[in-house]
């Protein structure tokens, strides 16, 4: 299939703001996407849930072209990702993405890491860059955490500056793949508390979980994958009490 | 929140137990410095007695000597400050080639390093001295090649080939985290090595780095093989016009206890910096 170059400037704010279509993904002999299709509206905050192995991470690096496509069509703002003469960068700055091994740097301070991006890959001017940064610690609750290097920070810490790093690009659309999986259970809820209220403030999310109390409370659409399709979806109210696939009632039954 | 982290299914995190690798340092400590000495004495002593009533003694004669052979020493330290720091300009360069997304690059590299890595030292010495001009011409004026120059060369090509590696093992050793990170940043690659991998490869590198010079400098007695008059060449030259046999295995120890009192500080360090960024 040719890719479709759509430019940019035929999406408006009634079209998803991310539109995948028939998407798959092979790893050699392995199918990992087997022909999902999903919208984002604009705001929107989705969640993706399922077994291990269903492609749920594949599909959200997808999004953001860290892994390629075999076939399909993902559309972000209208502009096709699966095509060669894709602007990497400029999709990514576009599209914020927070990972389970938050990937702070090292070798930099958390306001550094949050001002890093902006200030090199946006030619932002530092001192603008820096008041947000700050701003963006104060609301991931980190103000005074600002000269610590990540090695000095818990984990639940250490996601919290990845998620405000990511913000500091003013993404149109945050993705988090399994953010809380790598955690200490303690520190989980106060990385869900900022993923809240970002949901809240209207941030676009797709989030991948298995935090299924935050999935029902935070999301309004919830997808079950499994095996590299999307098995049903649905607002999380009739999801987690009326679902229809034999095989999310088991995946339910197993988690809950 | 209704989220319960207890009732739900959380992944415990995992963590690496601490690798204790063993120190990349010169296996050298004080007590071998101790050792030294004390041969360096029993020889002189034993010397001394073959010597016989007389002969001037020999501590004496090697302190007569001492200033010539730091001289010498002097410039054992130059070629190895020469080499070390050409070496390393173009190891990093080589080494960076060794990651370059361009296949032939990345195995142009690649073959550079591993021929000048795996060649004898003193082969690419003579190389060296022989490949290399006596003098080269610089638009009008003509610039003398001596051989201790060409000589730091030769020691440089091992060098380089040695860093190279080294700055492919640390890119290579820097999590893939960092780099999916900073695609997902919208860092380009170029960026991505300059301010998130090659600062923290910085760290790594160091201690192995420092232990590279360590073996350089101890390489660089091999330059008199090929005439350069550096330390060993001396010792030879001073032992000849002494014409003394009881002196040879003094005057070499005092050589080693040169070279060791140099190294082991840097030993030293390259095991505290090692232990430092350990704990981090």
């Amino acid at each position: 299939m040719a890719p479709l170059v759509t430019p940019i400037l035929t999406w408006t704010p009634d079209q998803p703001l991310i539109r995948m279509r028939d998407v798959h993904k092979t790893f050699g002999q392995r199918t990992i996407l087997n022909g999902i299709s999903l919208d984002v509206m604009k705001g929107e905050v989705i969640c993706i849930i399922g077994p291990s192995g269903a492609g749920k991470s594949t599909l959200l690096r997808c999004i953001n072209a860290l892994e390629p496509i075999a076939r399909g069509s993902i559309l972000v703002a209208g502009q096709e990702v699966h095509d060669d003469k894709l602007d990497k960068l400029a999709l990514r700055r576009k599209v914020g993405m927070v990972f389970q091994q938050y990937n702070l740097f090292p070798h930099k301070t958390a306001l550094e890491n949050i001002m890093m991006a902006p200030i090199h890959v946006l030619k932002r001017d530092r001192a603008e860059v820096e008041a947000r940064a700050r701003a963006l610690m104060r609301k991931v609750r980190l103000d005074g955490k600002e000269d610590f290097y990540p090695g000095e920070l818990s984990g639940g810490q250490q996601q919290r500056v990845a998620i405000a790093r990511s913000l500091a690009m003013q993404p149109d659309v945050m993705l988090f793949d399994e953010v809380t999986a790598a955690l200490d259970p303690e520190t989980v809820k106060e990385v869900l508390v900022a993923i809240r209220e970002l949901a809240q403030d209207g941030m676009t999310c797709v989030i991948v979980t298995h935090e299924m109390g935050f999935a029902r409370e935070v999301a309004h659409q919830i997808y079950f994958t499994d095996r590299g399709v999307v098995v049903e979806h649905g607002p999380p109210a009739e999801f987690f009490t009326q679902c229809r696939d034999e095989r999310t009632r088991q995946f339910l039954n197993q988690i809950l | 929140m209704s989220t319960s982290p207890a009732d739900l299914a959380v992944l415990k995190p995992f963590r690496l137990p601490a690798a204790s690798r063993a120190s990349t340092a010169l296996p050298i400590n004080a007590y071998h410095g101790v050792m030294l000495v004390a041969a360096l004495m029993l020889s002189a002593g034993v010397g001394e007695a073959q010597a016989g009533a007389g002969a001037p003694s020999i501590i004496a004669t090697i302190v007569k000597w001492t200033p010539l052979l730091a001289q010498g020493f002097a410039l054992n330290i130059a070629m190895s400050f020469l080499a070390m720091a050409l070496g390393t300009v173009f190891g990093v360069a080589l080494g960076l080639g060794q990651i370059s997304l361009r296949s032939p690059i990345r195995a142009g590299a690649w073959a550079v390093t591993q021929f000048f890595r795996n060649s004898p030292w003193l082969v690419l010495l003579f190389y060296c001295m022989l490949l290399l001009p006596f003098e080269v011409r610089i638009g009008n004026s003509i610039v003398p090649l001596p051989g201790w120059v060409k000589a730091t060369v030769g020691l440089a090509l091992p060098v380089m080939a040695n860093v190279s590696e080294l700055v492919r093992g640390a890119v290579q050793s820097i999590p893939f985290g960092q780099w999916e990170a900073s695609e997902a940043l919208a860092f380009t690659r170029s960026q991505t090595l300059r301010m998130v991998i090659l600062p923290q490869c910085v760290k790594r590198m160091t201690p192995p780095w420092m232990n590279l010079y360590a073996i350089l400098t101890v390489a660089t007695p091999l330059t008199s093989v090929v005439g350069v008059s550096e330390a060993m060449t001396l010792t030879g030259d001073i032992l000849s016009s002494e014409g003394r046999n009881e002196l040879l295995v003094p005057m070499y120890l005092y050589l080693l206890l040169w070279f060791f009192a140099y190294c082991y500080p840097i030993a030293l360090a390259t095991t505290a910096l090692e232990q430092r960024f350990q704990v981090r």
